[in-house]
């Protein structure tokens, strides 16, 4: 594994029965790099991401996350890296500083650096005034932030996010991506999820799956040149329709 | 060690914040053992009975003086005519009609022997029953007393002793049953329905993701409800002891360790529910017709196992909840300790390993 490269995958594979979901996908991503992962609907995008976060075992090929391997040192993988899901997934029914004490409490933070990461974000994201809210009750908006927020928390070395965008409205989506920058450029390597093209040219690099293997793999304006179109969308829709 | 109770207080948070939960909770075992309690009853009292007398003597008027005495029957009526019985019945308001034969104070001199007829009301089975054997004991009681005047060659008198349960109280036997039920749904349904919500919302996968083993997510999720399942027992129990007077005869310790064993099982047995269902719909709706439905219909905790078709009895023996009634009951009413209990006991615990290991394989096929 190179220095820079935080995930290095080599033919890594999964298959259900006779249905392969990842069929040999090979890739590299740098430290510090925002990595898009593209893909139709059922293109194997979410199965490949839960074989590098250590919940599914590959069915064949090699991958590193982390430095560490994806067989045979998931929980290694599980400490170094951060993951917020397109559900929505921080406890309604807890309130905001609940949230934060549970998560940092179950990556095993101290009780002091909890303290300090709350102040923190609390700040950064200005919730006081909401700080003892039940979550449930705040806007989709700022829940995503929050739970970005929270998958940070342990300060991991890459943090992955499955479609973190669905369903928030412009702006906010525009302050997510504006959080995305701020933590890439503190180092923390970004693996997203998105089916917005828009988000996809924000990315340093875009890989594109189609049926279960990567199609194509480069910078947005590269891949622009390639197909020779003017943005991602058309990119897009040239490999997905084949 | 640290991650953990701070998953556990998540996990009350949870259960605290949830209305419905805490109704299921505390309000439920309150509400269901009261109502067996008073409202459940097999006990008959002040029954209205009828009589029809063909014949008015001495005799007959004895009897009837003496189960007018007893509590349990109220005579409502006296009619003249058999055609009467069936308007008397129709209007609801008797259970009995006593039909003296004519002539029954000479018969019963002349030929020994003299009929009278119990017809009583079988819409309701149980307590025609019931009250048929009231009224023939009140009758023998009679007759002995008779008797007493008379010297008979020889005489068979059965004596019928109800032991353990000498009053025939029904909440005897309802507490027992409530507690297993109580125990099991909040046990199996509420901890199979919390796995299932953190599915639903997605939160497993995140705690999945998180450096949390799987195995400490599910004890995590199960010690809150083994504490508050202890609470529940202890309440049940304590009602059962002060508010009906149910006697604990055997040790409070066995009673105690046994009911945390049967929780355990309950648990496992969620565990197991919420490996098989992705929803907390299918979390509850198994919970309900799987466990509940067996629990009162086949466990013996209201129909008695012996009296039922071969096939049910066998099937009645998979059920948890039959095995856990026999234990209960056999120490607060029977007051026997564990060289009585010692096999239904291993039944629960080997019943408990193998939904351990059920959930644990299932549990990985999913992970592959």
């Amino acid at each position: 594994m190179k220095e820079e490269n935080v995930i290095e995958a080599q033919g890594l594979t999964k298959t259900f029965g006779d249905f392969t979901a990842v069929n040999a996908i090979s890739f590299e991503v740098k430290k510090g790099e925002i990595f898009g992962f593209l893909g139709a609907n059922g293109a194997g995008k979410t199965t490949a991401m839960k074989m590098l976060i250590g919940i599914s075992k590959p069915s064949s090929g090699e991958a590193k996350v982390a430095g560490f391997d994806v067989y045979s040192q998931t929980e290694s993988i599980k400490k170094n890296i951060g993951y917020m899901s397109q559900k929505f997934a921080l406890y309604d029914d807890l309130t905001v500083k609940e949230n934060i004490n549970f998560f940092g409490g179950i990556y095993g933070l101290s009780r002091a650096k909890i303290k300090e990461k709350m102040k923190q974000l609390i700040d950064e994201l200005g919730l006081e005034h909401i700080a003892d809210q039940l979550v449930g009750s705040l806007p989709l908006g700022w829940k995503q932030k929050l739970s970005f927020s929270v998958s940070l928390l342990h300060e991991p070395k890459i943090v992955f996010l499955d479609e973190p965008t669905g369903g928030v409205d412009p702006i906010t989506r525009r302050q997510f991506w504006e959080m995305i920058y701020k933590s890439a450029n503190e180092g923390t390597t970004i693996f997203v999820t998105t089916h917005y093209m828009d988000e996809a040219e924000y990315c340093d690099r875009v890989s594109i799956m189609v049926d279960g293997r990567i199609d194509a793999l480069d910078t947005p304006k590269m891949l622009k040149k390639q197909f020779k179109v003017d943005n991602m969308n058309d990119v897009f829709l040239k490999l997905a329709r084949g | 060690m640290k991650r953990f109770i701070g998953f556990i207080k998540k996990e009350f948070y949870h259960i605290f914040r949830d209305t419905r939960s805490l109704f299921i909770l505390f309000g439920m075992p309150i509400a269901q053992i009261l109502l067996f309690g008073f409202a459940i009853t097999n006990e008959i009292n002040n029954v209205d009975i009828a009589i029809l007398d063909h014949s008015k003597d001495a005799t007959t008027q004895e009897i009837i003086n003496k189960i007018s005495a007893s509590k349990y029957f109220t005579i409502d009526q006296l009619i003249t005519r058999e055609s009467d019985i069936e308007e008397a019945f129709q209007k609801g308001k008797i259970k009995a009609v006593l039909n003296f034969e004519k002539d029954f104070s000479k018969n019963l001199i002349k030929e020994r022997q003299a009929t009278l007829q119990i017809i009583t009301d079988a819409t309701d089975p149980n307590t025609a029953n019931t009250i048929t054997n009231y009224i023939n004991s009140i009758l023998k009681n009679y007759e002995q007393s008779k008797n007493k005047n008379i010297k008979l060659d020889y005489q068979v008198v059965s004596e019928t002793r109800m032991v353990y349960n000498p009053e025939l109280k029904s909440v005897f036997t309802f507490v027992p049953g409530v507690m297993t039920i109580i125990l099991m749904l909040v046990s199996a349904m509420m901890t199979s329905i919390s796995i299932t919500r953190e599915k639903e919302l997605g939160t497993m996968e995140i705690l999945l993701v998180s450096p949390i083993t799987p195995f400490q997510v599910i004890i995590g999720k199960v010690v809150p409800y083994i504490f508050l399942s202890v609470i529940n027992a202890a309440v049940i129990v304590l009602l059962s002891i002060f508010v009906f007077n149910m006697p604990v005869q055997g040790s409070l310790f066995l009673l105690g360790a046994e009911s945390v064993l049967f929780i355990i099982t309950s648990l496992a047995l969620g565990i197991l529910i919420s490996t098989i269902s992705e929803t907390q719909q299918t979390a509850m709706m198994i919970s309900l017709m799987g466990l509940m439905l067996p629990v009162i219909l086949l466990s013996g905790f209201i129909f008695p196992i012996s009296s039922m078709p071969e096939p049910l009895q066998i099937i009645s023996h998979i059920i948890p909840a039959k095995w856990f009634i026999i234990i209960i009951k056999g120490i607060m009413l029977k007051g026997v300790d564990l060289s009585f209990l010692w096999k239904e006991s291993l039944i629960l615990i080997s019943m408990t390993v193998l939904f351990i290991g059920l959930s644990i394989k299932k549990y990985k096929i999913r992970l592959e």
